[in-house]
């Protein structure tokens, strides 16, 4: 069975092409039992491809993934159980408009896990207090602002009790004030010992919270390494040319 | 011009018999044309070509053709294929669900494809099957905005319905079309049967702004 030191995600050799352009080419990296994985790079690098390769929103053209010990790609594994076990918060938050906040929180788990509605209720009330807005129970996503909205898309997530919550760029939709409120919440998760994967242009969140951080440009992964090491001593050029952009 | 109410008086309770089978066509045609359509339209929306390609005919067959020549065809041809003899009712009700199914599926693509595909992509990551997706998430949110055009294609039909006096299903044409053929008058017969068809179709246009007002 899974020990601690076994990797809960393996990509082995991912590539992917939209026609002739690829946009993921040999990917290979491993991420730990709660383990906090920033990906970094420029904009169009494949990053968020390979996140969405994780849990299969995207198909990989050729590779290997396994989560969890078990391997995406083959038949006989069921996707859909293995999303469940996946939390993502998206961008653009994509909260369900047509349904009230407890209620987007709460359709995963009874639809999908098949919980009474109670119990999913208390856990959905518990998520919210935790990031901070139990008052908003009733409210529906469009009264939300951009940060209340990502944080309610977080604990929709987390209330499928996920092994793993993958971030695909968390904070780059909202104005910069808000951008605090998101990042705290996800402090607290990998404080809390939950494994992530986390694509962002948050590098003080990278340097502060990250075990590891992986640089991609172009579909490949050109450099990793812990955060301090990463960031003060790149290896690579095409590290230290993007990160003196952006720091 | 003289107008002899006496002879619609004399016909209005065979008209209003015939007006509850209008709205009985009608609203059976709209129920079963609406479930078959999200079929058709799901079907053209498919990955796999051997459902859509089907459904595609399909939608450019009813479209393409005259209703008056469906309602013939399945008239004549499908329900006496079927059941060894034909019915006006059941071949109205059956070709008019068919057409309507046409129109509706395009309601239901138009529909499910202006909702934002990140709504998809939510549902299906919090580990709900695709099918789940569609009909938690992105349905109830695709349906309020069909409601105009629904709306609009179930008035169409209404007024539709009315071709089905040529396969003598005894609705509102058929009853004024029998008071014209009695009395070989024009006035009276076909502006009855004009009121009777809009107060109908002013009706279904004030409910469906209430509802529409109401799910919005």
């Amino acid at each position: 069975m899974a020990s601690a030191h076994r990797p809960i995600i393996q990509v082995t050799n991912v590539s992917k092409r939209f026609g002739k352009h690829e946009v993921l080419s040999d990917i290979s990296l491993d991420v730990a039992p709660r383990e906090v994985l920033v990906v970094i790079g420029p904009s169009g690098s494949g990053k968020s491809t390979l996140l969405r390769c994780l849990n299969l929103l995207e198909q990989p053209s050729g590779g290997e993934i396994v989560i969890d010990g078990k391997p995406l790609l083959a038949k006989e594994t069921n996707i859909v159980a293995v999303r469940a076990e996946l939390g993502m918060v998206f961008q653009q938050f994509n909260l369900f408009p047509h349904l009230k906040v407890l209620d987007n929180i709460t359709l995963g788990p009874v639809r999908v896990r098949k919980w009474p509605a109670a119990k999913a209720r208390d856990k959905a009330l518990e998520l919210l207090r935790k990031v901070g807005l139990e008052d908003k129970a009733g409210a529906y996503p469009a009264s939300l602002s951009g940060g209340q909205a990502q944080r309610v898309a977080i604990a929709r997530a987390l209330a499928m009790e996920p092994k793993i919550m993958l971030f695909d760029e968390p904070t780059s939709a909202l104005d910069p004030e808000m951008v605090g409120e998101v990042l705290a919440v996800m402090k607290r998760l990998a404080k809390e010992g939950m494994t992530m994967v986390v694509v962002t242009h948050e590098m003080g969140f990278a340097r502060e919270v990250g075990d590891r951080v992986l640089f991609m440009e172009q579909g490949r992964i050109i450099e990793q390494g812990e955060p301090k090491a990463l960031f003060e001593r790149p290896q690579q050029e095409r590290t230290r040319a993007f990160l003196s952009k952006v720091l | 011009m003289d107008f002899r109410f006496d002879i619609v008086r004399d016909y209005l309770p065979l008209l209003l018999r015939g007006t509850v089978y209008t709205v009985c066509i009608s609203l059976a045609s709209i129920a079963l044309g609406s479930i078959l359509g999200l079929g058709v339209g799901l079907g053209k929306m498919s990955r796999y070509w051997f459902l859509r390609w089907p459904m595609h005919a399909y939608i450019n067959f009813f479209r393409g053709t005259p209703l008056l020549v469906q309602i013939y065809m399945v008239h004549f041809g499908l329900i006496p294929l079927l059941y060894g003899k034909t019915d006006a009712i059941a071949a109205a009700v059956t070709a008019l669900s068919l057409n309507a199914a046409a129109y509706t599926a395009e309601i239901y693509r138009a529909g499910i494809q202006s909702i934002d595909k990140g709504q998809t992509e939510a549902a299906l990551s919090i580990g709900m099957t695709p099918w789940q997706a569609m009909r938690s998430v992105v349905l109830p949110q695709a349906v309020r905005r069909m409601i105009p055009a629904f709306g609009n294609e179930f008035i169409v039909l209404l007024k539709d319905s009315s071709l089905v006096a040529l396969i003598a299903a005894p609705e509102i044409m058929y009853w004024s079309s029998a008071m014209k053929n009695q009395y070989i008058r024009v006035w009276e017969p076909y502006l009855t049967a004009a009121l009777i068809y809009f107060i109908l179709t002013y009706t279904l246009n004030k409910l469906l702004v209430l509802l529409e007002r109401k799910v919005a």
